[in-house]
């Protein structure tokens, strides 16, 4: 949990800065609204954490989740009925995603980053084209209920995200995460002593493409059919979990200091919003405390030599 | 030097990939009733290439060593603007313009390389850090295109000599300098060094931080040259003419496309520009065709992954 | 760099963000002491803005266009007629077509518009279009590519006013030229086609705001993004209109065009205002989503504008909303091959084609809603009577 106390630290100091403004924030009522709001990056990060523990990127999670909310609302077409069937087809379609991108990783030995890259503009090209050019469709009262209604007070993302939390902490602490962890430390000593490395890092890619599928049902829930709804989420998602103190290379890093970054970084858009930073210049102040938090956070580490990052391309 | 030829071969890979694409189009073009190489599209392949071209060769000089550039983007945005705005129009400001443009591209990569090798931070985070920095100060201070480029400076983005364009010869000069420093100097054998294994390189004596800061300064400024070659292009600076164009993931798809390792160490700048001159053939191709976008993209994204998984295999294939 | 440097480096981070507390926290506009004085909270005038524009357009709203009254895409609002004969050749005719984007669902329905208007006219023998992506440098190239096609005419929608002037002007030297949406610095096109324009969308709907919403009460003004000639028209009229009235602008945020961000946007303004009393937008594209913040937040839906887009207009008459929707009509790419085909045949067309723009209100709402067609349809396509609809615009026969 070490690593974890630089980004706690922040956290806390953005949520003291936030709740100084906006003393609504430390009602219940605010601080679930905000956690809703933050709850599909804090999944996405969830998803990216198994991947990039792993040693491996997921750049396709922004342009899929556009694809599962356009996919959804062209399928449902506001009929009710079809909310659960067509539920059921996006996760599907989320581990699919998963399943080749791990598979067109560790098969084909394409580094993770290139696959990716190129899922990103296969999905966004296919859905598109698919749609003709922009969403069709619309989404059932059913379908966005997981987004923007609750039980009772508590919204049902906050739920969700409680839930899936917890099971990406049980999996982790699971033979699944220390082999998973292994395999992004040192991968050929992990294959060396019987890991099934490939297996592995397959299922963590399918875990980012689940957690995308869910994040996309949230957001298609909170703000309907939108084409730009995935816009930059894997940016944020990878921002996010490496401001929790993971290290991308893999190996190091804990799931809930991945999510804690999450929540960070969704804090600090509400800061900047909340004091009014002049539009644009909210962007640099981003990138400066991006830099200075994850530098603060791997000082103490030693510097990872590069081709561990590569170990699964750079098997020549 | 084995490092050197063992790279011969992913670049044969994309020049054989260029060839069979054109024959292809051509192929396709015509059976549609058009003519695939005209003077018009051979001109048009160029000018398209040039700008992604430049900043591609920057790219592979930062990948080759190991890292990556996120920023290249939005500082070709910036690039753009600066110059603009200093020629504001005026002959005599062409000189100013373009050093005070090469002096701060000098400084981002100054800044990318010093973050990732002082405070240790991974280069995909540091350089989106700088990435989202730019972004905020352009969007803070430009709220559309700006300032003025005179006539004698579009030269550079619309002249040509026969069929090349002036920017074609401008890309050509800086991919020679890049091949020169790669395979001729020492400072070429140390980036192969660092991006091939960072430790072994720095218990052989390489002052790897120093490496990296420099192929860090050399990407930037490429993208800085690719800025200016767009402000003649357009007239004008433009806020957006960076991350419109995507040069930032496009130039690494490039460079990975012409057979660079995304892990480093591995690679050159004859396959970069095969890969730059592939996508553009495949744009020629498809505008040809009128195919809309959105195919386009997919063929991308297969192209670039099969492209890779192919090198992958090759490699795997010979014993090591 | 050891760890309390760098500890450091995130409290100053941090502090570059507390130091801005006292900054005005409503405009995103900094620095405006003009205004400020007048205590609108519309920020600094845009650089965009031109007076003699404004004025123009405005008045323009209350001319009656000249031309077929059932077909509005081929109307003109004051037209100075050109003499084109030195175009005049015979069929059939090879146009070409620049397109800067078919990236939003504003320019897929238009451009299924402009196909479908082509596909009317035997005389055209051949129809080019590229697409530029969005990407000002590859629309250059596509110009000078088009120019060796033996093309009759060409038609470009251009995708930055400033910056494809060099490009269209060279064009001009060769082709009729014909630029219709956003416009370029050089009067070298035969014609420019443009509804009326961005300064009368924004009036509109600011004057609408400033009728029903009491004095005093709180607008919040949600833009796309900053920088765009056409969307910074809107907005500056609209600050000219709140800045004469008396209410209170309370923020002007930008939202990419983001649904999600939008109803966070607003959401966040009804917690820290208590309530907002209106709303308006630059596009309609995120007003669906502006308004479910508000239900979500168990209040009324206050006065707000919109688009001409389905799922807004959908939205207005099962809630039984106080709105209105100015429009950009997408009827205007029918226009550019109706000129093409004018000016190859010799006959005089206005210099600049101000096409009509209509609203859509309370009164006429029911005119403009078409349940069958997709929610994110543009109502005025005036595609209706083309040969294909509803389908080819993913609408279901009725």
């Amino acid at each position: 949990m070490r690593r974890a106390l630089p980004i706690l630290a922040v956290l806390v100091a953005l949520l003291t800065a936030i709740a100084l403004v906006n003393p609504h924030f430390l009602e219940p009522a605010g601080f679930l609204a905000f956690l809703k709001r933050a709850a599909p990056l804090v999944i996405l990060a969830a998803g990216q954490y198994f991947v990039i523990v792993s040693g491996e990127f997921d750049l396709s999670v922004g342009s899929l989740v556009t694809a599962e909310v356009v996919i959804a609302a062209r399928l449902i077409d506001g009929d009710e009925s079809a909310t659960w069937p067509v539920l059921v087809l996006l996760i599907v379609i989320g581990l699919l995603v998963g399943l080749v991108n791990g598979v067109a990783t560790t098969k084909l030995r394409v580094p993770s980053f290139i696959v990716t890259l190129g899922m990103l503009l296969i999905l966004s090209g296919a859905v598109f084209l698919w749609t003709g050019g922009a969403p069709r469709g619309a989404l059932s009262e059913g379908f966005r209920v997981f987004g923007r209604g609750g039980l009772g007070p508590v919204p049902w993302s906050v739920l969700i995200l409680v839930a899936l939390g917890a099971a990406a902490i049980r999996l982790m602490r699971a033979d699944f995460g220390k082999t998973l962890m292994a395999a992004g430390d040192n991968e050929r000593a992990a294959a060396l002593s019987g890991v099934r490395v490939d297996r592995v890092k397959i299922f963590a890619f399918m875990l980012s493409g689940l957690a995308a599928a869910v994040a996309a049902i949230l957001l298609g829930g909170f703000a309907g059919v939108s084409a730009q709804v995935g816009q930059g989420l894997e940016f944020s998602a990878i921002t996010a979990v490496v401001l929790g103190g993971v290290a991308l290379g893999g190996g190091r890093g804990s799931v809930p200091a991945a999510m804690a970054g999450a929540v960070t970084l969704e804090a600090l858009f509400t800061l900047l919003n909340l004091y009014g930073i002049s539009g644009a210049l909210e962007f640099t102040v981003q990138g400066v405390i991006i830099i200075a938090a994850v530098a603060a956070g791997a000082i103490r580490l030693p510097w990872k030599p590069t081709p561990r990052r590569g170990d699964a391309h750079a098997a020549s | 030097m084995p490092l050197l030829t063992r790279l011969r071969e992913p670049t044969q890979v994309v020049f054989l990939a260029l060839l069979g694409l054109v024959a292809v189009g051509w192929a396709l073009v015509a059976l549609d009733g058009g003519q695939f190489l005209t003077l018009e599209s051979v001109v048009g392949i160029q000018q398209r290439s040039a700008a992604l071209g430049i900043v591609a060769i920057g790219q592979t000089l930062a990948i080759l060593a190991g890292s990556l550039d996120l920023s290249v983007a939005y500082l070709i945005s910036l690039a753009s603007l600066v110059a603009a705005e200093i020629m504001a129009g005026q002959d005599g400001n062409i000189g100013p313009a373009v050093a005070a443009v090469l002096a701060i591209s000098a400084l981002v990569g100054l800044v990318n390389g010093l973050v990732i090798t002082g405070l240790r931070v991974h280069a995909f985070i540091a350089t989106l850090g700088v990435a989202l920095i730019i972004k905020g100060v352009v969007d803070h201070l430009y709220d559309g295109p700006a300032g003025k480029v005179p006539e004698s400076f579009q030269v550079l983005g619309y002249s040509r000599i026969g069929p090349i364009p002036v920017s074609a010869l401008l890309w050509a000069g800086v991919a020679v300098l890049a091949w020169f420093l790669l395979s001729r100097t020492r400072l070429g054998y140390r980036i192969y060094a660092v991006g091939g294994n960072e430790e072994v390189a720095r218990l052989s004596g390489i002052r790897t931080g120093r490496v990296i800061v420099l192929t860090h300064v050399l990407c930037s400024v490429c993208a800085g040259i690719a800025g200016l070659l767009l402000a003649s292009r357009l007239g004008a600076g433009a806020p957006t003419v960076g991350t419109d164009g995507g040069y930032d993931l496009e130039s690494i798809a490039a460079v990975v496309l012409g057979g660079t390792a995304l892990a480093g160490g591995k690679g050159g700048v004859a396959g970069t520009v095969g890969g730059v001159l592939l996508l553009a053939v495949l744009d020629t191709a498809f505008n040809q065709l009128e195919v809309n976008s959105f195919v386009k993209d997919v063929v991308r994204g297969v192209v670039i992954v099969v492209a890779v998984a192919v090198y992958a295999r090759r490699t795997v294939g010979r014993p090591a | 760099m050891p760890r309390p440097e760098a500890a450091i480096a995130v409290l100053a981070a941090l502090l570059l963000a507390g130091c801005t507390t006292d900054r005005p926290t409503a405009t995103t506009q900094p620095a405006a002491p003009a205004t400020s004085a007048q205590g609108s909270g519309t920020g600094t005038q845009s650089k965009f803005f031109v007076q003699a524009d404004f004025d123009a357009q405005l008045a323009m709203r209350s001319q009656t266009p000249q031309g077929p009254a059932a077909k509005p895409w081929e109307q003109a609002i004051d037209p100075k007629m050109i003499d084109t004969a030195q175009y005049k050749k015979d069929g059939p005719y090879h146009l070409c077509f620049s397109n800067a984007a078919v990236n939003n669902p504003w320019r897929q329905v238009g451009w299924k518009t402009m196909q479908a208007e082509v596909a009317l006219h035997e005389e055209i023998g051949e129809f080019t279009a590229l697409d530029a992506e969005g990407k000002d440098d590859k629309q250059i190239s596509d110009i000078a590519e088009l120019q060796a096609k033996g093309c009759d005419a060409l038609i470009v929608s251009p995708n930055t006013t400033a910056t494809l002037t060099p490009a269209v002007t060279a064009a001009c030297a060769k082709v009729p030229v014909i630029v219709f949406d956003r416009g370029v610095e050089t009067d070298c096109p035969v014609t420019f086609i443009k509804p009326i324009g961005g300064y009368a969308f924004g009036a509109d709907a600011a004057e609408f705001l400033t009728e029903k919403v009491p004095a005093g009460g709180k607008v919040l003004a949600l833009r796309i993004l900053p920088g765009v000639d056409v969307l910074e028209t809107r907005w500056s009229a609209a600050k000219v209109v709140f800045d004469r009235s008396r209410l209170q602008v309370v923020g002007v945020e930008f939202t990419d065009g983001d649904a999600a961000k939008t109803k966070s946007i607003v959401s966040d303004y009804i917690q820290r205002h208590g309530t907002i009393d209106g709303v308006w937008m630059d596009a309609g594209a995120t007003a669906v989503a502006a308004i479910e913040a508000f239900e979500d937040a168990g209040l009324p839906v206050p006065p707000i504008n919109g688009e001409d887009q389905q799922d807004f207009l959908q939205k207005w008459k099962d809630a039984g909303l106080t709105a209105v929707a100015p429009t950009y009509p997408t009827y205007q790419w029918r226009t550019p091959i109706i000129a093409a085909l004018k000016i190859l045949k010799g006959e005089e067309v206005p210099e600049r084609w101000n096409l009509p723009q209509p609203k859509v209100t309370g009164d006429n709402l029911a005119d403009y809603l078409q349940p069958d067609m997709p929610p994110l349809h543009y109502a005025l396509c005036g595609c209706e009577d083309l040969p294909g609809f509803p389908e080819t615009w993913g609408g279901k026969k009725g």
